[in-house]
């Protein structure tokens, strides 16, 4: 009897709640805005969003940060069917013509995002990103690849913490120098402290594709993007420079110590190409750990590349359904990409500014973490995936071919164009 | 009131009795399962088979037709010499050769020796039962560990017996094997209950016959127990077969970022799906595989069927 009035009472607190809730609404817009959840982004975002509804009272922005990274893209397709999902999504650059193709993304209209604003205002690589004539996406910020090194484990090795190595050929003596082993057996599996691991499956397959095969002397791509070149003699060379690490220096891999990063993060390795993103994982997971930052080294060549990329935020169709939305959520998108988000984000992520200007920014420069990152923001190169994952993994195999099957690397590289070959001509042969 | 409600009952072409009445509401009963059981399962069945008729991109607004291309697909892939596609149904036949065959007998064996225990026999019922109860999502993750390099609890056991250190996971060629011993050791628990089942309809009076007439303990096994299992037997490979066919959850929580890795050389054909569908959204060419599994499945278990049922005297 009490159960049951309870229940009573509690169904009209939500039938009223609800009405309440839909009255209240009526003449607010609100839109969908999706991310995966990773901790300092969502955070960053909330902040935006809270400063964006104060300065817009007529719009409520519904964020949606609860799905793992792994999951993200499953989660997108699965809603889209059923009608529902974001009105502004943040993908990697690389997924989007993926989903430009899919239809799911429009266009940035030319108002405000017009192509002269765009080169004018932001980094060369998202001007970069222009896809069919286009522009289907603008971040609030970009990352670059840069060089970490332990300063501890420099010093217990004899080498001087301060100077981390500047040249390809610095970077494997510090590399050999640095690795410890378990007996005097010299295999993948004694290792107890890495100099260096090669882990395609992380950074190191964009650190391969746009700088060293580059820093060799070759191209990764032709110059329209759509035929693979790096199964030349220079990306043999490179290639079998990185494979080198683990196979004939025996310094360190990601399948020991937990993997490279983590191994990196818990102070069990010495050298690590990774993103600016890295420097929140170690402030949150090992704050410390007594590591340096500096640029990528250079290459036989004497140049300096880098590899940028960035999560960049689209309107999808379904804003575009309906033009209240579709106004919100260019005026939400407006808000998330001006420099004042920027510096937002650098400091509560540790991701740069997209701004052209903060790769100049002084403050930034001088930091002694984001200065590398910011340095390379002028050398940058973003590969055009048209299957990040697909693209990814054919690299991982090939030098899982190299490194488990004794595979040659040339011809490892080879196996692995024809495949990445086949994945980009599928993709334009729908088009 | 009374006369009137008679007067009505008699007007009524039906009278139903009380036992038409309660079939007819044993079906409105049933009508409602039935109702879920085909909006969740039996449409979407139906609707991949149209999906692989279709370039299907879940995000797309159109779907257009593409007839058979998406099957043309899955056959190219198979008859080259290398393919992921290929690597999958490879290793997914794999799993069914050894792991059927191996889960059966192992635990058939235990069957056998838990029947003949009384002391405790809940205890190791129990034990052997845990961990088919347990998440295999979470049993994966453990046995990743416990499959780690140095500090992992396998090879630490190897280090104090002066053994070599083994990558497990790590290496193309012992990777699936190291995958298959934790499904295999998972799913035993099942088996186990089925035959100790089989064990108990067992008629005694057999076994005292055939020790009067001084059987063997390895015949009174053949001709007795072995045949008289045959109903759990042939449940147990059916439904084992389909389990390991349909392999995913372990694959993708003891591989490196879920691929099936290193070089494919763990990767099962719904794991393929699963990718192919969710990461490279070929919805089409993903559910033409599903379609091809069905098959198969279908296919074996109407073969074992045939082959394993028949009745034994």
């Amino acid at each position: 009897m009490r159960l049951s009035k309870l229940l009573a009472i509690v169904m009209v607190a939500i039938l009223f709640g609800t009405l309440g809730a839909a009255t209240g609404a009526q003449d607010m817009v609100e839109i969908e805005y999706w991310q995966y959840n990773f901790g300092a982004r969502v955070d960053a975002m909330n902040m935006l969003i809270e400063q964006f509804e104060a300065e817009n009272p007529g719009i409520k922005v519904v964020h949606n940060s609860d799905i793992p990274y792994a999951d993200f893209r499953t989660e997108l397709a699965a809603s889209a069917p059923a009608g529902v999902g974001p009105d502004v999504v943040t993908l990697f650059y690389g997924w989007i013509p993926a989903f430009v193709d899919a239809g799911y993304l429009v266009p940035l209209p030319d108002d405000p995002f017009s192509e002269e604003f765009i080169l004018e205002t932001f980094s060369p690589m998202v001007a970069n990103s222009k896809f069919e004539g286009s522009y289907w996406a603008i971040p609030t910020a970009v990352r670059s690849l840069a060089l970490f090194w332990n300063k501890d484990i420099f010093a217990d090795a004899g080498l001087d913490p301060e100077s981390p190595p500047g040249t390809l050929d610095e970077m494997v003596e510090a590399a050999i120098a640095t690795t410890q082993y378990d007996g005097d057996m010299k295999d993948v599996l004694s290792i107890t402290r890495m100099g260096h691991a090669p882990a395609l499956a992380s950074q190191d397959h964009h650190w391969f594709r746009e700088v060293l095969i580059r820093q060799y002397g070759g191209a990764p791509y032709s110059d329209d993007g759509r035929t693979v070149t790096y199964n030349s003699e220079e990306g043999c060379a490179a290639f079998s420079w990185l494979a080198a690490f683990e196979t004939e220096h025996v310094t360190g891999s990601n399948d020991i110590l937990d993997g490279a990063t983590n191994a990196f993060v818990n102070g069990e390795s010495a050298l690590h190409i990774d993103g600016s993103f890295r420097v929140g994982t170690i402030a949150r997971n090992n704050p410390d750990l007594n590591y340096g930052v500096t640029e990528l080294p250079v290459g036989p060549n004497g140049e300096r590349h880098t590899f940028g990329s960035y999560w960049t935020h689209g309107i999808t169709r379904r804003a575009n359904d309906d033009p209240a939305r579709l106004e919100a959520a260019v005026k939400f998108l407006q808000f998330i990409t001006t420099p004042e988000a920027g510096t937002l984000w650098v400091n509560n992520v540790g991701e740069l500014p997209a701004q052209a200007t903060a790769a100049a920014d002084e403050m930034i420069l001088a930091d002694p973490i984001l200065g590398a990152f910011s340095a390379g923001l002028a050398y940058s190169h973003a590969t055009f995936f048209v299957d990040e994952s697909a693209q990814r993994q054919v690299l991982i195999d090939a030098f899982d071919n190299i490194r488990l099957g004794g595979m040659d690397p040339c011809e490892a590289l080879d196996e692995a164009a024809a495949a990445e070959q086949e994945l980009i001509d599928a993709f334009w042969a729908d088009r | 009131m009374i006369s009137k409600r008679n007067s009505r009952e008699k007007a009524s072409p039906f009278r139903w009795t009380l036992a038409k009445k309660k079939i007819v509401w044993a079906y409105i009963f049933l009508a409602i399962p039935i109702v879920f059981f085909a909006y969740i399962r039996i449409y979407p069945t139906f609707f991949a088979f149209q999906m692989s008729l279709h370039d299907y991109n879940p995000m797309a607004v159109e779907q257009p037709f593409v007839g058979f291309e998406n099957y043309e697909k899955v056959f190219t892939e198979l008859s080259k010499k290398k393919s992921i596609t290929k690597s999958a149904f490879q290793n997914t036949i794999s799993y069914v050769v050894f792991g059927v065959p191996i889960q059966l007998c192992l635990a058939l064996c235990i069957a056998l020796m838990l029947n003949e225990i009384r002391f405790m026999s809940t205890l190791y019922r129990i034990l052997f039962f845990l961990p088919f109860v347990t998440s295999t999502i979470a049993i994966a993750w453990v046995f990743r560990m416990l499959y780690q390099p140095r500090f992992g609890l396998f090879n630490v056991i190897l280090q104090w017996l002066s053994l070599p250190q083994q990558p497990f996971l790590k290496r193309p060629e012992q990777a699936l094997p190291s995958i298959l011993a934790l499904v295999i050791w998972q799913g035993m628990g099942f088996a186990v209950i089925i035959f100790l089942a089989g064990l108990k309809q067992i008629p005694r009076t057999y076994y005292e016959a055939a020790e009067v007439d001084g059987a063997s303990r390895w015949h009174t096994f053949r001709y007795i127990t072995f045949p008289l299992l045959n109903p759990s037997i042939v449940y147990l490979l059916v439904l084992q077969t389909i389990s390991f066919l349909r392999m995913f959850a372990p694959v993708i929580a003891m591989t490196e970022q879920g691929s099936g890795g290193p070089l494919n050389s763990t990767t099962t054909v719904v794991l393929r799906v699963y990718r192919e569908a969710f990461q490279s959204f070929n919805m089409g060419y993903a559910s033409s595989m599903t379609v091809v599994l069905f098959a198969m499945i279908l296919g074996v278990t109407i073969v074992q069927l045939s082959i394993t049922s028949r009745r034994i005297n």
